[in-house]
């Protein structure tokens, strides 16, 4: 199993016909997952990658069947394309655009609630500024690279690409693999937030445990630490990025800012371990830390 | 991006929102003949930098004349003002603000910030004006008060009546000034794309009269592209050179205080590098995040930019190649050091796409890069080669 996709997910591309679409449409179909075609508005009924490529969403979803979107739009645009995928009734979109203005994704969040109010779509929006949602084998839904993944039992969420990829790595020399990875996305204002996943995480019966690596700036690594205290049977290994990080800069993200001292990464990770969380102080002993988890939990 | 405070009274001047009488100058001359426009007995001078703080360093002083503001204002412009916001370094005046002086009968505070737990724009309020937010915060957080704003019903009227009473502004006079300059700051906020108003304090002068007397502004670097009114106010001289040089190559760097140049692709990747350095007892001289597609000329631009640094001893290049190639990322640094003729140690950790390509390109080189096998093993690298070399 797994969580949000998996080998059954039908997904189609946003901006499917550009170069970037293009390329990881490409790669996720190499890795075996389920594309069933995208939407270009303007190229609708013509083919790309030998698949259908159509004007909206909604003919897309209605002509396919499909329920995951990777949305491949320009920064400018992507918050209108998250909010098209949520009307045509997509189960998750993922956008993996760097550079939306906050104010759109204010919008957007407060779009997904309307919908869920007037007519129960729940529709999980994933990013922006992510490498996207995989798991292992099944289903790639992003930019992430497919062949540092391995099917396996850890759960996998985090803010940063890279980082994601680091941890990922250290797990995969200790013969761990994961269930899912879900990256959450570097801006202040994002679709999902950590206790979603942690969430869905638990609920699935093939995941041991979950990775959760955060950054400086913003509330939301204490507060899934807190919900995991409370909800939570399965182990929870943290990180926080920015130990030495100046305040008041923004460290590349959006979001990675320091602007209180709630906000610091030895902040976080203190709460995260008076909360009972395994925290890994070190980014190089992430993988060992998982490690640790699992033999006093008795997981092998 | 930031600006400075007139630039901020002007366009909330623009949105009908009452700032003294004033304007900017960048000379003696310029500042007399601005204080006799305005008129009155009384001014204030106050040097236009982009740090808070300014009060306590000097930079904020009242004049009783015309000379006096011309006097004042020779100080000002060119000397270099040290806020604890603005490092040790401190920042050179290059403009001042000449307004009229006002009576401060109270001060209020009152901001619009993107609170990222409701994921909304959020009032901020206090009666304590004229300190900072974090320190109220800190001492009587009972004393601050929130509103939140719904983004497709905007600000209400009744919010606003809330917020102002609950700040003590509960007569019709100062309640019905209060809810109109919360409005058009919401608005301003809103239209400019804005990540933070602060107006500290928001003053009540002779008459009952609220006025903004500081105004702070941060926008949305990621909806500039919608607003070139507010680009243009950006001024580069206000930021770290080396940043703005960096930006133009689309490479994000952020200069700190140590010896070990870090070249790394990702923000999270980069702080991590950062932290691993730390915890290994040495200390980044800054962080650099290269992005996805490190073409050979970006990695030669990155290492260029670090060395630039005098006190960087050591580079530590930390790529996780996704979308990127490891055997281009190789190939852009043998480029780099060939054509920057570089003499310091470069520890390198490759990881991911083509990870075994990259490896032996570098190593058919002959050239002295230090290979790590991971980000442990590279921190360890390169905090030994600057401790060796100080030894």
């Amino acid at each position: 199993m797994s969580i949000f996709v998996n080998r059954q997910s039908k997904v189609i591309f946003q901006g499917f016909t550009g170069q970037h679409a293009t390329f990881h449409a490409e790669e996720a179909i190499k890795t075996g997952t389920q594309v069933v075609g995208g939407v270009t508005p303007g190229k609708g009924g013509t083919t790309h990658l030998g698949l259908p490529v159509f004007d909206t969403v909604a003919e897309a979803v209605r002509e396919t069947g499909a329920d995951v979107s990777a949305i491949f739009v320009p920064p400018a645009f992507a918050a209108d394309a998250i909010m098209e995928a949520i009307d045509a009734g997509i189960k998750v979109a993922v956008s993996i655009a760097d550079g939306i203005p906050v104010q759109d994704m204010i919008r957007v969040q407060r779009y997904r609630q309307v919908r869920w109010e007037t007519e129960g779509d729940t529709c999980l929006v994933i990013g922006p500024n992510t490498p996207g949602i995989i798991t292992p084998r099944q289903c790639k839904v992003g930019i992430m690279p497919a062949h540092i993944y391995q099917p396996g039992r850890i759960g996998v969420v985090s803010r940063s690409g890279t980082l994601n990829y680091e941890a990922v790595e250290q797990m995969t020399a200790l013969g761990l693999g994961q269930s899912t990875s879900v990256g959450i996305g570097g801006d202040p204002v994002n679709g999902t937030d950590f206790v979603t996943v942690l969430k869905a995480f638990e609920k699935d019966p093939d995941t041991d445990a979950v990775v959760m690596i955060g950054e400086i700036g913003g509330p939301q690594e204490v507060t899934a630490a807190r919900w995991a205290r409370d909800n939570m049977k399965k182990p929870v290994i943290g990180f926080v990025a920015g130990l030495s990080a100046p305040p008041g800069r923004r460290m590349g993200h959006a979001g990675a800012i320091i602007a209180g001292e709630d906000d610091t990464a030895k902040a976080k990770m203190d709460v995260m371990e008076e909360l009972g969380l395994y925290v890994a102080r070190n980014p190089a002993q992430i993988g060992e830390t998982v490690m640790r988890a699992l033999r006093e939990n008795g997981i092998s | 991006m930031n600006i400075h405070e007139y630039q901020a009274k002007e366009l909330l001047r623009s949105y009908g929102v009452a700032v003294p009488a004033g304007n900017v100058a960048f000379s003696d001359s310029q500042a007399q003949a601005v204080a006799e426009q305005i008129g009155g007995q009384k001014w204030v001078v106050k040097a236009q930098i982009h740090a808070g703080g300014r009060g306590k360093a000097g930079g904020v002083k009242v004049a009783d004349s015309i000379e006096e503001v011309g006097r004042l204002t020779d100080d000002m412009i060119g000397m270099t003002l040290v806020t604890h916001q603005t490092g040790p370094q401190g920042r050179i005046v290059k403009r001042v603000l000449i307004e009229e002086a006002s009576d401060i009968q109270d001060e209020l505070y009152l901001s619009f910030v993107i609170d990222r737990a409701s994921q909304r724009v959020t009032i901020v309020a206090s009666r304590e004006g004229g300190t900072e937010i974090e320190e109220v915060a800190k001492r009587s957080p009972d004393k601050i008060i929130t509103e939140t704003i719904d983004p497709a019903l905007g600000l209400a009227d009744f919010q606003c009546r809330k917020v102002a009473a609950a700040l003590g502004m509960n007569d019709k006079h100062r309640m019905t000034q209060l809810v109109r300059i919360m409005k058009r700051l919401y608005r301003c906020f809103r239209d400019k794309d804005a990540l933070q108003v602060e107006i500290n304090p928001l003053a009540q002068v002779a008459g009952e009269k609220l006025i903004c007397l500081d105004a702070k502004f941060n926008f949305d670097d990621n909806a500039l592209y919608r607003h070139p009114d507010i680009n243009e106010l950006r001024d580069l001289e206000e930021e770290d050179p080396k940043e703005v040089e960096a930006s133009g190559h689309d490479l994000n760097y952020i200069a700190l205080d140590g010896d070990i140049g870090c070249i790394v692709n990702g923000a999270g990747l980069a702080m991590a590098t950062m932290d691993a350095i730390t915890l290994h007892g040495g200390r980044p001289a800054n962080f650099l995040d290269v992005g996805g597609g490190a073409s050979p000329e970006k990695v030669t631009n990155a290492c260029r930019i670090v060395m630039e640094d005098p006190n960087v001893k050591a580079l530590l290049i930390n790529i996780f190649a996704g979308i990127n190639r490891c055997d281009w990322i190789a190939k852009g640094l043998i480029q780099a050091y060939t054509t920057l003729d570089i003499d310091l140690p470069m520890v390198v950790r490759l990881a991911g796409t083509n990870v075994e390509a990259g490896r032996k390109i570098l190593e058919d080189s002959k050239l002295p890069f230090l290979q790590a096998d991971n980000l442990d093993d590279a921190a360890a690298k390169a905090v030994a080669t600057v401790k060796g070399e100080q030894a």
